[in-house]
């Protein structure tokens, strides 16, 4: 492979939501050299790709951000960080207003205030969400993108993060991307489970299909402390499509019905985790299948309807047209999705300080790799963006070695030994891996294998969510035992790479969620973590489990909550 | 669920392949571009909205309940049209103003 070395001040790995917003931050900063770096373009990479159509996380009138935290900590039943989610929640607005700057459409009511949709949500026109983060990011003359370079690898040296490594998805080069501090911002992690629809559209799934763990599992490798990948998401959607439901259930009030035309979701609480338990219950008591009920929402509601998904999730639409009914003649099925790990909807990921630095010195992480704070949506992953991009600058001032003092373009050059080792890897990939394996297995079916295996062992679908002690270790057993096959796989080319990465990844990520839902020996939230050995809460687990890997395993632990008005003493 | 592409329409620019989050389409030997991952697609419709010349179509797999309508979506400024082509030859357009597309 050629190898390409790269220096900036500061590396953003992920041009997401959290990572566009660092670097548009970082823009405030001339003098500061910035490289973004996806393994997608960035106009539609990571979750937002096809837009989105509220802002969900807002401090609505007359509500305090103190009033979002709370509500965030409650649907989390506590195990969330009080000192993470109301940092966040003072920038919500802020944030609201700044993406309106960059061109965002918000409606507005006749007062011209923004047009709420419940108490903690606005809407938006939010086709184009990603293309205008995007252009907010490159604007900035001191950042530059690197777009199509898949990240595999933290570098650390001396104990501290001092870059990445990674190798262009669609030609034969290899990067190592020196840095003086590193913003982790890679969302978090689909296609652990079997997803709802395994076949031709297994990748019709409710989060990002190309997000798969990659900021976990560059943690995890270098030693970063996590928490609560246990608090796993799982979204009610509508079936097949998958597309959102809340639309419909706040656009036109639609309740959820089991198949007698029952309401049934006043039986189970309506906290997320409830929501998507009380369908899964209906369906196993006979009662199913579970919809929303749209008959007779009018002809002009439908059209809207028809539009509004247009606008984010176009499938539910084509699906509408191609029955030939619509949601005024037809109630819309609704299923829960396979778990997904999620920072923004949960509180799974990196163990972070206010400022957002993980446990590894100049590592800061934002949007869905960062733990502790629940409910980001949109809006909290731009404030956690803004807090690691200025935690980053202040880490590089009080480290004025640190600075690279490059322009953050490339110049072709020799590696870091610890880079050399990367690269090493790729190539062996590269050159047909290990004849023994390759010749019988590739990515797709190891992946399989472990989606089946997490599905049947680690609360997948169908088991309806829920798990076993001893169903977990079987987990562990069997996603372990594929993780030397997959260092054995064979690479085509670039793209077969990627895919060889992808489900590395994964791997590691599917090892630290088993250990975690393993840690906590109870069950707090419905569906989320539903531990058949120990189906009560259990006022014991009151705490964070939290996991590091050493030497390949995963070591977990606990941590005492940060509870309301409290602030975290230290992170280690 | 997944992109179908039309060889004889498309222009080789590449809009598509620098698109689509997934790289799962990349141009072919031919110049023209080809969608290499069928069942990897998300359906996040990145390409239809980036191809110049509408050569994207995009349709639900039969799995998800697609039978056989196909997604196109042609753009002007703010102006979306969606055109929804039925396999009996039907059709039936969606505009959506992305400045009003969203009453919820």
């Amino acid at each position: 492979m050629r190898s390409v070395r790269v220096d900036a001040d500061v590396l953003v790995i992920g041009g997401g939501t959290a990572g566009c917003f660092a670097a548009r931050t970082l823009g405030a900063y001339p003098q500061v050299s910035v490289l973004v770096v996806d393994k997608a373009g960035i106009e539609r990479s990571g979750c937002l790709a096809a837009g989105v159509n509220a802002i969900n996380a807002y401090v609505t009138r007359g509500r305090t951000p103190e009033y979002y935290a709370d509500y965030a900590m409650d649907d989390a039943a506590g195990i969330a960080r009080w000192d993470l989610l109301i940092s966040m929640s003072r920038r919500l607005n802020d944030c609201a207003r700044a993406l309106e700057d960059e061109g965002l459409v918000f409606l507005r009511e006749p007062d011209g205030s923004y047009a709420e949709r419940g108490t903690r949500n606005v809407k938006i026109n939010g086709e184009n969400i990603k293309p205008i983060l995007a252009r907010a990011a490159r604007r900035q003359p001191n950042v530059r993108v690197l777009e199509r370079v898949d990240v595999t690898d933290l570098l650390v040296e001396g104990g501290a993060v001092v870059g990445a490594v990674g190798f262009s998805v669609n030609s034969d080069v290899a990067y190592e991307l020196r840095a003086g501090a590193v913003i982790m911002a890679t969302g978090g992690a689909a296609g652990l489970y079997r997803p709802n629809n395994p076949g031709f559209s297994r990748h019709k799934m409710w989060y990002c299909p190309f997000d798969t763990g990659a900021g976990y599992a560059m943690g995890l490798l270098a030693g970063a402390e996590m928490t609560t990948l246990e608090m796993r998401f799982i979204a009610l959607r509508c079936k097949d499509t998958i597309a959102p439901t809340g639309t419909i259930a706040q656009g036109v009030h639609a309740p959820q019905v089991n198949a007698a035309g029952e309401v049934y979701e006043g039986r189970y609480g309506l906290r997320t985790s409830e929501r998507v338990w009380g369908t899964v219950q209906e369906d196993l008591a006979g009662r199913g299948p579970c919809y929303l009920r749209t008959r007779g929402i009018g002809e002009r509601a439908q059209r809207d309807l028809y539009r509004a998904y247009l606008n984010m999730s176009p499938a539910q639409t084509l699906r509408w047209m191609e029955a030939g009914a619509g949601p005024d003649e037809r109630d819309v099925e609704v299923e829960g999705t396979e778990p997904y790990v999620v920072g923004g909807h949960t509180a799974s990921g990196y163990w972070v300080d206010e400022g957002r630095a993980t446990t590894l010195p100049g590592l800061f992480a934002a949007g869905d790799v960062a733990g502790g704070a629940p409910q980001k949506y949109v809006t909290g992953a731009l404030a956690e963006g803004q807090i690691a991009a200025q935690s980053a600058l202040a880490y590089l001032e009080a480290h004025p070695g640190l600075a690279r003092g490059g322009d953050a373009r490339g110049a072709s050059g020799g590696l870091s030994p610890a880079a050399e080792r990367i690269v090493a890897g790729y190539e062996a990939h590269l050159a047909g891996g290990d004849p023994a394996v390759a010749r019988l297995f590739d990515a797709d079916q190891l992946e399989e294998a472990m989606q089946t295996a997490m599905d049947r062992y680690a609360g997948g679908i169908s088991c309806g969510y829920r798990y076993t002690e001893a169903g977990l270790a079987q987990a562990d057993r069997q996603v372990a035992g594929l993780q030397p096959l997959a260092d054995g796989l064979a690479a085509a080319d670039a793209d077969d790479l990627l895919r060889v990465y992808e489900l590395r990844e994964r791997l590691v990520v599917c090892r630290a969620l088993v250990a975690h839902l393993a840690a906590r020996r109870e069950t707090r939230w419905h569906a989320f973590a539903e531990n058949a050995d120990h189906p009560q809460t259990d006022p014991a687990f009151a705490c964070y489990v939290n996991s590091r890997m050493r030497d390949g395993r995963v070591e977990t632990f606990t941590r005492p909550l940060v509870g309301r008005g409290e602030r975290l003493e230290r992170l280690d | 669920m997944s992109v179908s592409i039309d060889a004889r329409a498309c222009v080789g620019c590449g809009a598509c392949a620098r698109a689509c989050p997934g790289n799962l389409i990349a141009l072919g030997p031919d110049g023209h571009a080809r969608m290499r991952r069928p069942r990897d697609c998300w359906g996040c419709t990145a390409c239809l909205k980036a191809c110049p010349a509408g050569a994207i179509a995009y349709f639900l797999g039969a799995d998800a309940g697609g039978r056989g309508t196909t997604l196109r979506v042609s753009r002007s400024g703010a102006l979306s049209v969606w055109e929804f082509r039925r396999p009996d030859g039907s059709v039936e357009r969606v505009e959506v103003d992305a400045r009003d597309a969203n009453a919820y």
